[in-house]
């Protein structure tokens, strides 16, 4: 109980001196396998672990700082964080407002829903459906710009959109395709539930994979960063934890 | 059930969070509904700078209870979660100081005072008038003044007339502190929903949260009920 | 400061403002019309008064944002596993985001209103009542022409409060997927990257419609308050 209070009220406080932390990194928490928020609160997946792997080969310590994907890249720019380790994939738009390393992996986009549903993947075949997406992401904006006829659903978290697809609430969900294979299909809740349509990686709309944002100014951080992305992938370090979650390469070439 | 029993403590530690972030906010809330309050009804009064100076006063006190009254409290918070962050960004550079963190608490209590001292400033406002005019002349015949005359005679009335509004006000406080969790601060409510969703039981998950909450408001309406009796002991 | 780009996507803002409206009006009526027969029910001790008692208990104890979940979650989540729900005739309303809000915001309002209404009529003087029967009105003639309209006249300051807190508590309905003022600011936020401008806007959105309300209600109380004496 006395811990409890004492968390309360540390809570409470503008968190100190900054923290020990030489580094604060964005993290998202809700997009299963690359981030979720575990029972005792903290933040795992494979973003975190890259993002660590990365800060010990740049000898710099860092702290794990739980952002809500709607105010992430505000969160980078107020200086809430340092750098964006999550799932974000490097796009024109978003290069208008930060910058970004290379990228640390690159799958691509796929539509999902019950198994056996008649729909296709086409402007003709989603006329009229109900399709979720988190919303801020390049799916929103690849369906905006390619399927105008749907009604787009737009959800705060990845988590809200499957919950919302189980339930019946929406009648598909596109989001990456290793998210939801690990994050939904392969789990209980994703029973009864498949993929249908093409894999998606049209450049335009879905980047060139996904990689770390930092803000505009801090060019060594990104360098830096960047080289230590090649150094873990050299080093077989990479490897090493994509197996904890993946047994097939996620970096794409 | 298993599931609440495991999730227990977890939630318990979110509930402390919702009481402290209430409490706090009350605070605030009543700190600045005195200042409300006050600036409202000083009169302006000696030389020409101090009456400038009240009349500025209740100028700035009209202007606050007027907009904090039109501002839902959740877009608040969010204004002073990034706002707050960047006035921070701001001083901390001009000190030369490493960059703090503008908490996701801060900016609720912040958020939640700034709104309901705006209401306190009014019930504290009219709780003032209604202490008859008389009293003060009444305790000053006695012998009584100043502090004294507020402490033992003024002060007692004013909270009667003050205390079923300010009780109002805090249920209203309390509910409102459930909206912090929509920026992502690991209340009672943000927690319950964020494992309500990871165990898919959400129905279950927010049962609890009512149940809490009902207790947190009926609890502390009996309170107040109790102190309201209290402060009316003299006026069968 | 980008203002330029919420002046570039504005009809996303009108779009928010006129889902806001819709809804709040629409619970707001819906909420009306559960608290007149309960605020009357509660105030004269009617059988009913304890399961009235107990709604009212529930609604204005616990915060709107619970109760949305509770609905949103518990009636869509939990309800919609099963085939059966699915296909049974309320799904297309259980489903949507929208009629979800509307009824637990109508829920949420009438639960306060039937407590301004049971304040009301219990405030009415007993002798407008002896008078109106003494004029040989019966008991429908005297709460139709003279209880129910003099209570809510009586009730017109605090109802114009509760539209306010309604106005502002509709946010909520953003945070399950509909597109009302707050709702369209989070997108624009995530849209465009921007934290505060959105939200300014939507402040001063919110507090427009705030001043127009408090301005409506008080001409309707210099109008119907009149005779009290009670009107500023």
């Amino acid at each position: 109980m006395h811990r409890l209070i004492a968390g309360a009220v540390a809570a409470l406080a503008l968190s100190g001196a900054a923290s020990a932390a030489d580094l604060k990194i964005c993290v998202e928490g809700a997009y299963a396998p690359f981030s979720e928020t575990a029972p005792d609160g903290s933040v795992v997946g494979f973003d975190i672990d890259i993002a660590n792997a990365l800060c010990a080969e740049i000898g710099q310590s860092c702290e794990m700082v739980k952002t809500d994907w709607d105010g992430i890249i505000p969160a980078l720019l107020e200086k809430k964080c340092d750098a964006i380790v999550a799932s974000m994939s490097i796009t024109e738009d978003r290069k208008q407002v930060i910058d970004f390393t290379k990228k640390y992996y690159n799958t691509p986009a796929r539509f999902v829903a019950r198994e056996g549903t008649e729909m296709t993947d086409t402007p003709e075949g989603l006329k009229g459906k109900l399709v979720g997406v988190q919303r801020g992401t390049i799916h929103q904006a690849f369906m905006e710009g390619e399927f105008p006829d749907v009604n787009l659903v737009l959800y705060a978290s990845q988590d809200e959109a499957y919950l919302d697809l189980v339930s019946g609430r929406i009648d598909a969900v596109i989001a990456d395709s290793i998210a939801v294979d690990e994050g939904f299909l392969k789990t209980d809740a994703g029973k009864g539930y498949a993929f249908f349509g093409e894999p998606y990686s049209i450049p335009e709309y879905h980047g060139e994979g996904a990689g770390i944002g930092v803000r505009k100014e801090d060019t060594e951080l990104r360098d830096q960063l960047s080289s230590a992305i090649d150094a873990i992938r050299a080093s077989g370090e990479y490897e090493t934890i994509q197996a904890k979650y993946f047994d097939f390469d996620i970096y794409g070439d | 059930m298993q599931k609440l029993l495991d999730y227990g403590p977890l939630l318990l530690g979110g509930a402390v969070t919702t009481i402290c972030l209430a409490v706090l906010s009350l605070l605030l809330a009543t700190l600045l509904g005195g200042w409300g309050a006050r600036a409202k009804l000083l009169r302006p009064r000696g030389d020409p700078l101090n009456k400038g100076l009240i009349r500025l006063q209740a100028r700035v006190a009209t202007a606050y209870t007027t907009l904090a009254r039109g501002i839902p409290d959740l877009v608040l918070m969010l204004i002073l979660y990034f706002g707050g962050q960047r006035a921070l960004n701001w001083v901390t550079e001009l000190a030369g100081l490493d960059t703090l963190e503008f908490s996701k608490f801060l900016a609720g209590t912040l958020a939640i005072g700034l709104l309901y001292g705006a209401y306190l400033t009014e019930t504290f406002r009219g709780a003032w008038l209604a202490v008859a005019k008389g009293q003060g002349e009444a305790a000053e015949a006695l012998g009584l003044r100043g502090l004294r005359a507020f402490r033992l005679v003024l002060f007692p009335q004013f909270v009667r007339h003050a205390l079923p509004g300010y009780g109002n006000v805090w249920q209203v406080l309390v509910k409102s502190t459930a909206v912090v969790s929509v920026i992502g601060l690991e209340d009672l409510v943000g927690l319950a929903n964020d494992v309500g969703k990871s165990q898919r039981d959400p129905f279950l998950f927010m049962l609890v949260v009512i149940v809490v909450y009902l207790g947190i408001t009926s609890v502390s309406g009996w309170g107040f009920n109790r102190l309201e009796r209290y402060y009316s002991r003299g006026m069968r | 400061m980008r203002f330029d780009l919420v002046f570039e996507h504005w009809d996303l803002f009108a779009r928010g403002v006129v889902t806001t409206l819709e809804l709040v009006a629409l619970s707001l009526a819906v909420g009306f019309c559960i608290a007149l027969p309960c605020g009357l029910a509660l105030a004269r001790g009617h059988r009913s008064a304890r399961l009235i008692r107990a709604y009212v208990y529930v609604f204005r104890g616990t915060p709107l944002l619970v109760q949305t979940y509770l609905f949103y979650y518990g009636l869509g989540v939990t309800l919609g596993q099963y085939d059966w729900v699915r296909d049974s005739l309320f799904w297309p309303f259980l489903r949507d985001a929208w009629w979800i809000a509307l009824l637990v915001f109508s829920l949420n309002s009438g639960a306060y209103a039937t407590e301004i209404i049971r304040g009301a009529v219990i405030t009415i003087p007993r002798g407008e009542l002896e008078a109106a029967r003494a004029l040989g009105l019966s008991d429908r003639q005297v709460d139709f022409l003279v209880l129910i309209p003099s209570a809510l006249r009586r009730a017109l300051p605090q109802y114009g409060n509760e539209v306010v807190f309604m106005l502002h508590g509709s946010v909520v309905a953003g945070v399950i997927t509909i597109q009302d003022i707050f709702g369209v600011t989070q997108t624009f936020r995530a849209r465009y990257y921007v934290a505060y401008e959105g939200f300014l806007t939507a402040a001063a959105l919110y507090m427009a419609i705030t001043f127009v309300i408090v301005l409506i209600f008080r001409q309707l109380e210099k109008r119907y308050l009149a005779h009290l004496g009670l009107s500023r």
